[in-house]
């Protein structure tokens, strides 16, 4: 018992004066009777009664979630797909979910609470102890090992023949390079699309729902509209994907002309609508929150603000550069559309994209 | 024990099996292995219990969902999206939440699993590191854990975007922006995930066969490794009566550790089911499907993103263009690649950098008390501050909606907290072990204090103190110290330079710095006389009619 106090870790060699000990005269006069690992008696080991009780309540736990399960299965069939409950607290929810899970929750849980009540109160618990053996085998056995490994070695030669060892390393070297190159088809090279979008000189604008053409009249001061280019739906057809979407969406604004401070070309707007990219400058979310008053717009995934009065630059948050615009003004029929395509490339950064 | 087993009979079944397997030598060593037992030894098993789950309910979900961008109309039992062109994930996402009986249950609980399992790992990782539980012989199991929780966050993240809803679409956007403002390669990159541009139809299909195969493939492998090393390593315990370096006090594997061990795998499976059912989470039918030119404001990912989305929006806008020609953005690869890089590459070589500080090489099996390693503690508060300041910077908005506050001074607030906090906090958990020490101190070098006053013939008053208990004296004892390296000379007494003196140096400043402010370890003498002293105090304030926990105020004159 006295060697639980022994502290074999300290560091300093001076055992004397470092590994404290209780002797035994004073540990004996030590108050409580605790004596080393303390161990009280349970009532279920003293008291048939409360033992039987024990087991009772671990069977019905146990009984209990026989039965959740039986009303699992009967609720599968039972309850129709359809039928909505109101609950409260959860609101207004499908029934058959609700009662199904609760059902096969507690049909878990309750296996889950009765063995664990079952250890607690009538499975043994005296604290056993286990001497721990050391991981690292004896010497003798580590040197056996490594013998063993120098005679496997010396007798397939592979230490002597460096003609064999070089070839096979060689072989093992250059063997999975197929795997390497058969990747290569994961995905074609890129020719500059990251640049590119939809927009071009006399495109119509169209807003992102209807895809009906639009007019300046259309947008009030403070407006805020999505757009795209009118053939957006026939790209979207040919290619078979949104990658368009990703890159041609575009906002129209409408602010008093005298509002706009500054733009990315002489005249740009269209009697006060500006058109920016969509596309956040800093990793390319879709941008919508306007602040009419101030024309700023905020990017909701990491809040980069630009100003839609000034060019589209950015003036809080992490993008480091301004939203392109694109040059709009209307054709003979007064829709709005574009006056050429964007002058630099949209969306996120990338390496090769330099000024 | 052999001898009563030996005599009775083998059943036949038994004798069956183990003649064609061998398993008997196996079975008697290991049946009644001993586990120590402490609520945090559960943490773990949380994660392990939720992996489980998560792969018995994934199972079910592969055969309904279908990994596949196609455009389809959307004509099953939701109403409100009826009608609307989506890809089929999204669409047969929906058919397992609405169509499919028990197939939202499965959903939910799938979820709400994920959640768990990441966060269970998180704090099992907090409880490794601030008990030491990570020194020998365990350094290979902390590397395998770290392992583990970075597969865990690409296991979530992959398993986030399946359904193609637009929240998911908005993480995979982020993801893509990051990927293709790597340098040099990052429109490679971008293009070879995802077949080209984002999103394109092949990002969905690759996510899949990662989370479903490649991933848990590879988690399941290194849990495996995992827990074989817990197996044979024996597990730690905290230091107590009867417990030493060398032996394991606690519960046999049979009956015991089995019954509580496999009721607790019920329990978390029963509350993740339980919370499945009453609880919505991801409402995918809300969002809507994927389409890249929309995105709904206060936008927020699972969890255990939230510290990479909150180190993307507090980084400052500082992008560069080298000769006009590449463009060089620390904005993103800062917060979004290096940091969380660094972050893990710490973790797993803290072990190591802590033992070459202190020169501890010796095998531990008993756990620190956190405020006997002050340093250790403080390096793990400081950085726990760190990533919940990270974290906090994700939600900023929800933050600025909920308490009325402008997102901008929250944003500013935590650039100037990340850099000024973390030290702050370490300086304090430093001084708050160190008082914990004195504490411990004063009840081996004085007594307990036992809150009694006891009023002395002349008049004094003097607080009746009490042995420590022989329960608590391990747990006091358990404080070591470590000795500083001593500053190495330039050049030694016979005029030889000594070797790596830089290195040297660096080390010794190291190693004062851990071993700053260490209180000194009692001699056993000391603590002797103390314990002494404190029952003598004791004898004598029964002497006066003091009973244990009885009186407050005592006049020691009235008897």
């Amino acid at each position: 018992m006295t060697e639980k106090f022994d502290i074999n870790n300290t560091f300093d060699p001076d055992k004397e004066n470092q590994a404290p000990k209780i002797s035994k005269e004073v540990a004996t006069k030590l108050p409580t009777a605790a004596k080393g690992v303390d161990h009280y008696l349970r009532r279920t080991d003293t008291d048939s009664k409360a033992a039987r009780r024990a087991e009772l309540q671990v069977a019905a736990l146990f009984g209990a979630s026989s039965f959740f399960t039986l009303v699992f299965l009967v609720s599968f069939v039972a309850i129709p797909r359809e039928k909505k409950i109101a609950v409260s607290l959860i609101g207004v929810t499908g029934a058959q979910n609700l009662v199904l899970g609760v059902s096969f929750g507690f049909a878990i849980l309750l296996i889950g609470i009765g063995a664990i009540h079952w250890a607690k109160k009538l499975m043994s618990d005296v604290e056993i102890v286990q001497e721990r053996k050391e991981i690292k085998p004896a010497d003798d056995v580590q040197q056996e090992a490594l013998a063993a490994f120098r005679v496997g070695t010396e007798e397939s030669g592979i230490g002597q023949r460096k003609l064999i060892r070089r070839s096979l390393l060689g072989a093992l070297a250059l063997f999975p390079l197929p795997f390497v190159v058969m990747l290569r088809d994961l995905g074609p090279a890129p020719k500059g699309e990251l640049r590119k979008t939809a927009w071009e000189e006399d495109l119509h604008i169209v807003t992102d729902i209807t895809y009906q053409k639009i007019r300046p009249e259309d947008i009030p001061v403070g407006n805020l509209v999505s757009a795209m280019p009118e053939n957006i739906m026939e790209i979207q057809e040919e290619e078979q994907n949104l990658n368009e979407r990703g890159k041609s969406a575009i906002l129209l604004v409408r602010m008093r002309p005298e509002e706009i401070k500054s733009q990315q070309g002489p005249d740009w707007d269209y009697q006060g609508i500006v058109a920016y990219s969509k596309i956040c400058t800093h990793v390319g979310c879709p941008i919508a929150l306007y602040e009419q008053r101030t024309h700023h717009l905020l990017c909701p995934c990491h809040q980069s603000t630009f100003d839609l009065s000034d060019s589209g630059q950015p003036i809080f948050g992490p993008a480091a550069r301004r939203l392109p615009q694109l040059a709009i003004t209307v054709d003979e029929e007064g829709y709005l559309i574009a006056r050429q395509g964007f002058q630099e490339p949209v969306g996120p950064s990338f390496w090769e994209r330099g000024a | 024990m052999s001898n009563t087993t030996t005599s009775k009979k083998t059943p036949a079944a038994y004798n069956y099996v183990d003649s064609r397997v061998g398993f008997s030598a196996a079975l008697k060593r290991n049946l009644r292995k001993v586990f120590p037992d402490h609520w945090s030894f559960m943490l773990g098993e949380i994660a392990l219990y939720s992996f489980i789950i998560l792969l018995l309910t994934g199972t079910f979900l592969t055969l309904w969902y279908k990994p596949s961008m196609t455009e389809v109309i959307y004509n099953g039992s939701y109403i409100p999206l009826k009608g609307i062109p989506m890809s089929e994930a999204y669409s047969s996402t929906l058919e397992i939440s609405f169509d499919v009986r028990g197939g939202m249950l499965l959903r939910q609980i799938h979820h709400w699993a994920a959640l768990f399992f990441i966060a269970a790992m998180v704090v099992h990782l907090l409880r490794v590191f601030f008990t030491g539980a990570y020194r020998k012989p365990r350094e290979f199991n902390w590397l395998l854990g770290i392992a583990l929780l970075t597969l865990g966050l690409l296991a979530g993240f992959s398993g986030y975007s399946l359904p193609d809803d637009l929240l998911s679409g908005i993480g995979l956007k982020i993801a893509a922006g990051i990927i293709q403002a790597i340098p040099v390669i990052g429109t490679w990159a971008l293009y070879f995930l995802f077949g080209g541009e984002f999103p394109g139809t092949e990002i969905i299909p690759r996510l899949y066969s990662i989370h479903i195969l490649l991933i848990p493939g590879a988690i399941l492998a290194l849990v495996t490794a995992h827990l074989l090393l817990v197996w044979t390593q024996k597990h730690t315990q905290y230091p107590g009566p009867g417990r030493t370096e060398k032996n394991v006090v606690g519960y046999p594997l049979l009956p015991v550790y089995t019954a509580k061990a496999g009721g607790f795998f019920f329990i978390v499976f029963g509350v993740t089911t339980l919370l499945g059912a009453l609880v919505a989470i991801n409402p995918i039918w809300l969002y809507g499907p994927f389409t890249p030119d929309q995105v709904t404001a206060g936008s927020q990912p699972d969890w255990y993103i939230g510290f990479l989305e909150g180190s993307l929006r507090v980084m400052p806008a500082i992008e560069f263009n080298i000769f006009n020609t590449w463009t060089f953005s620390p904005n993103i690869l800062i917060p979004a690649l290096i940091l969380p890089g660094l972050m893990f590459v710490l973790m797993g070589a803290y072990p190591f950098i802590e033992s070459w500080i202190t020169g501890d090489k010796r095998e531990h099996n008993l756990l620190d008390r956190p405020r006997n390693a002050p340093t250790r503690t403080a390096l793990g508060t400081m950085s726990l501050t760190f990533y919940i300041l990270l974290w906090i910077g994700g939600g900023n908005d929800i933050i600025a909606t909920t308490f009325s506050l402008s997102i901008n001074s929250i944003t500013y607030f935590m650039r100037v907290a990340l850099i000024a906090l973390p030290p702050l906090v370490f300086i304090a958990t430093k001084r708050i072990c160190l008082g914990l020490q004195r504490k411990d101190l004063e009840m081996l070098l004085h007594g307990k204090e036992t809150g009694r006053i006891l009023r002395l013939p002349d008049g004094g008053f003097v607080e009746v103190h009490e042995p420590v208990s022989e329960a608590e004296l391990p747990k006091l004892l358990a404080r070591e110290t470590y000795p500083v390296w001593e500053l190495p000379q330039k050049v030694d007494a016979n005029g030889i330079k000594t070797p790596h003196y830089h290195r040297q140096m660096f080390k010794a400043r190291m190693s004062a710095w851990w071993t700053k402010g260490d209180l000194p370890i009692p001699t056993a003498k000391e603590i002797q006389a103390g314990q002494h002293h404190a029952y003598e105090a004791l004898e004598q304030a029964s002497e006066f009619g003091v009973k244990p926990g009885k009186e407050e105020i005592v006049s020691a004159t009235n008897h």
